[in-house]
């Protein structure tokens, strides 16, 4: 019987890259000893020590990724692991920009989330373990491995954006997050199985083999099967139509999460789509080229609009992300190198910005007596007078979300819009410009509000504020000053960072350009 | 002769149709959450079926890990519901809606 | 042309297994009360093993009731039990009617045009591109793929787990000690 015989044989287990899936192990190993250690240790004990553990795993993520990427430059990317992630340029810069991510997240986010939810290691261990899926997603070459990286990440910011369980928004954006992440994972899962059976495998080189070489005269399922992978990365990065979880689920988490959520949810996803795109289905450009405009123009347009209309300013910002994922899907429709070089920039421009975002408004909360959920914009009116320090910073770093000249936000959207001229689609960049100046609108209107003169304050913290949102108990809301100095030093380095790379873009580009998808 | 693969992706395909409807249109999250592992299950059905109509291993190994992704997934969602209601006294999505689009 | 062919009991297997998915599909969006809902869940998922087993997936027909009907299901049952199982819903299909016509309209207008493109041309793939189904016992060929082709996922698992657990543990544990919004009530259920 030769199917006994086969299955006689010893099992040969494929080599295995230690090297290429460091950074998976770095930062899943420090999540291990975080959780180690808080059951040993005690969870309050030593709030400082786990994030010290997270702060050098991110680190040495980082590091381990930048030598990476020398390495790759120097000897060529590869394949490892039986075909099942890719060892190239591209996800070692993703790497580093995951890596930089974390690194202001530990940071800035602990000491809040510590506060308001009582989260101390275990916030630490979903962003290690979450990050793990991001790098994941970067280097995945297999649909399935993708899909994995997906559920990864994703399950890990649906417990984060659930953290503050007796907070009734919190709780509902954590299960409107998870059911409408549910459902794009397994709209994404039948798109994957769809293209498995149009092409004969899930792995991408060898969907992109077949497909080069196998003209099918009727492609209706794969075409189907790629549409239904776009609308489930719609969902993740939400862009228009799949964005209706989106302006409640930033309003109801945590404000740190939030920042956390809008810059890793999003390089993962857009890394794990690029790659996706552009290896395996490359051929299948001018299907999925219009659909990827559709989304893109969508997402432009309607999240400009939309945010000029809010004045809560965590829903302002949830909008605001929409308009941006609008920007980073210009890059993505270019499907040229240059088109991955712009995202990518855009990318890690927009994750340093928005985490340094998110980490000011938190700031603002915790000085307002909030414990968390909306802030208006009302609320904010004059508070260049109260916190000067806060107020321009954050001022920088909405006006580098806007677009500013002398940021990285300006040489973001300058390079995707370029990108998509490169492929000779005017319309869209002139689309682009135009939601541009009126996402400009509402983030100036923003700035306005900051230094306002006519200040609606009483004290802050006193009548103003409905009961509804204040706190119940001030203690616990008082941040010690050893969870300040990191949370100070998060928001000057994400400004720093925003500033310095607007005033030297060639560092981040040569870097960036680095990132090449190999196929 | 065994029964044609199309007839099975043809119900596969019905079934995921029924999860989603079951999603877009159900308010009591237990059954909203039920009816995205119809939608699972519908997929793992095509990924079997192919992988009989295409002789391959990497079919059923997909469906090996959807259900463990399911598994972790049901998990984390019940955790999520149980304390939605440990604090409400409703189960259906309207009595959730503070937040509005 | 493909009737004739097809042996009559695999036939009569099939079309009682899709009965059976039919009747659980529907009921669970039909079902008043959530425990039903979940019974209805179990019956289609019963229904999907039987379709497993006919195509040659033992070990995944296993699994599937194993772990879907026997630990996932009895989860779902738990969780309805601890918080009440004489709920109702109260809310409808029949108070949300454009809601339910748009998303059927629309979920069939979908599921139309897959029908439309796919007829005649469902698979298209190479063949055995990750290994030959055929080349040993279910259990055999799948252990020998998952160790070797897709290693990497597999270990993943092993993350993924670890979240669930640390959520499920995150998520049911009571706090206390932090500073709690006043005018959402706590009420216990």
């Amino acid at each position: 019987m030769f199917g006994s015989l086969v299955s006689q044989l010893p099992i040969r287990l494929p080599s295995i890259s230690y090297q290429a899936i460091g950074p998976e192990l770095i930062l899943f190993g420090a999540a291990l000893v975080v959780l180690a250690l808080s059951a040993t240790v005690g969870r309050r004990e030593h709030p400082q020590l786990y994030r010290g553990i997270g702060l050098f795993a991110a680190v040495a993520e980082g590091a381990w990724s930048a030598n990476l990427l020398r390495l790759i430059d120097q000897h060529g990317p590869s394949l490892a692991i039986a075909g099942a992630i890719s060892n190239d340029g591209f996800s070692a810069v993703v790497g580093i920009i995951v890596a930089a991510a974390l690194v202001l997240t530990m940071l800035i986010g602990p000491g809040f989330v510590e506060s308001v939810a009582g989260q101390g290691p275990e916030f630490v261990t979903l962003l290690l373990l979450s990050a793990t899926g991001a790098i994941v997603m970067a280097q995945a070459n297999d649909l399935i491995v993708v899909f994995l990286g997906l559920e990864i990440l994703s399950i890990a910011l649906y417990v984060m954006v659930g953290f503050r369980l007796r907070d009734g928004l919190s709780r509902e954006a954590a299960f409107k997050y998870f059911i409408l992440g549910g459902f794009s994972s397994a709209v994404f899962l039948y798109g994957v199985a769809l293209v498995y059976g149009a092409t004969g495998s899930t792995n991408l080189v060898k969907i992109a083999a077949f497909l080069s070489s196998h003209v099918l005269i009727n492609n209706g399922v794969l075409l189907f099967g790629i549409a239904l992978i776009l609308v489930g990365f719609g969902f993740k990065v939400s862009a228009v139509p799949f964005h209706v979880w989106s302006p409640d689920v930033y309003q109801g988490a945590p404000t740190s999460v939030t920042g956390y959520m809008a810059a890793m949810a999003k390089i993962a996803a857009f890394a794990a789509l690029l790659r996706v795109m552009m290896v395996a289905f490359h051929l299948q450009l001018e299907f999925w080229r219009p659909i990827v405009i559709a989304l893109a123009v969508l997402s432009l347009v309607f999240g400009a609009v939309f945010a000029l209309r809010q004045r809560e300013i965590k829903r302002m910002l949830a909008y605001s992300s929409i308009n941006h994922a609008g920007f980073i899907l210009l890059g993505v429709l270019a499907a040229t190198s240059g088109g991955v070089r712009d995202s990518l920039f855009y990318l890690g421009a927009y994750s340093v910005m928005v985490i340094g975002t998110f980490g000011l408004i938190s700031l603002i909360q915790v000085d307002a007596g909030k414990v968390e959920g909306s802030l208006s914009l009302d609320d904010v009116r004059g508070l260049g007078r109260r916190r000067p320090a806060v107020a321009v910073l954050l001022a920088i770093l909405i006006l580098a979300q806007a677009g500013a000249p002398f940021t990285s936000g300006f040489i973001a959207k300058f390079s995707v819009i370029t990108a998509v001229i490169s492929v000779n689609e005017y319309w869209i960049a002139v689309v682009a410009m135009v939601t541009a100046a009126v996402a400009a609108a509402f983030y100036l209107r923003l700035v306005l509000a900051l230094f306002s003169k006519d200040e609606a304050e009483v004290g802050v913290g006193d009548a103003l504020y409905p009961v509804a949102v204040r706190g119940g108990s001030d203690q616990g809301l008082r941040l010690s000053t050893a969870s300040l100095v990191p949370i100070w030093i998060g928001i000057w380095a994400s400004v720093a960072i925003t500033v310095f790379f607007g005033l030297f873009p060639t560092l981040l580009l040569d870097l960036v350009s680095r990132g090449k998808i190999f196929y | 002769m065994s029964i044609p693969g199309s007839w099975y992706l043809v119900v596969a395909a019905l079934l995921f149709g029924l999860g989603a409807f079951g999603v877009l249109t159900r308010r009591n999250v237990i059954v909203m959450f039920m009816s995205v592992e119809l939608m699972l299950n519908a997929v793992n059905l095509t990924f079997v079926t192919y992988a009989r109509m295409l002789n391959d291993v990497g079919g059923q190994v997909a469906v090996f890990f959807v259900l463990v992704v399911a598994a972790a997934e049901v998990v984390v969602g019940l955790g999520i519901i149980v304390a939605i209601f440990r604090h409400r006294a409703t189960v259906t999505v309207d009595d959730i809606s503070s937040l509005k689009g | 042309m493909i009737a004739t062919v097809i042996s009559v009991p695999q036939l009569i297997v099939f079309i009682v297994s899709v009965v059976i998915i039919a009747i659980g599909g529907v009921g669970l969006l039909s079902a008043r009360y959530p425990v039903h809902a979940a019974l209805f869940l179990v019956m289609t998922l019963f229904g999907v093993a039987v379709l497993f087993i006919e195509e040659g997936a033992e070990f995944l027909a296993a699994v599937q009731v194993v772990v879907y009907a026997g630990a996932v299901v009895v989860l779902f049952l738990f969780v309805i039990m601890l918080l009440g199982v004489d709920r109702e819903e109260i809310t409808s299909f029949a108070g949300d009617t454009v809601r339910v016509a748009l998303a059927g309209v629309g979920v069939a207008l979908i599921l139309a045009e897959l029908f439309i493109v796919a007829t005649g041309a469902w698979v298209t793939g190479a063949h055995a591109v990750a290994g030959k189904l055929s080349a040993g016992s279910n259990i055999g060929v799948l252990a020998r793929s998952v160790f070797t082709t897709y290693l990497l996922p597999f270990e993943l698992t092993a993350a993924l787990l670890v979240i669930a657990v640390v959520g499920a543990v995150i998520l049911s544990r009571r706090m206390s000690g932090v500073a709690q919004p006043r005018a959402h009530e706590s009420r216990e259920v």
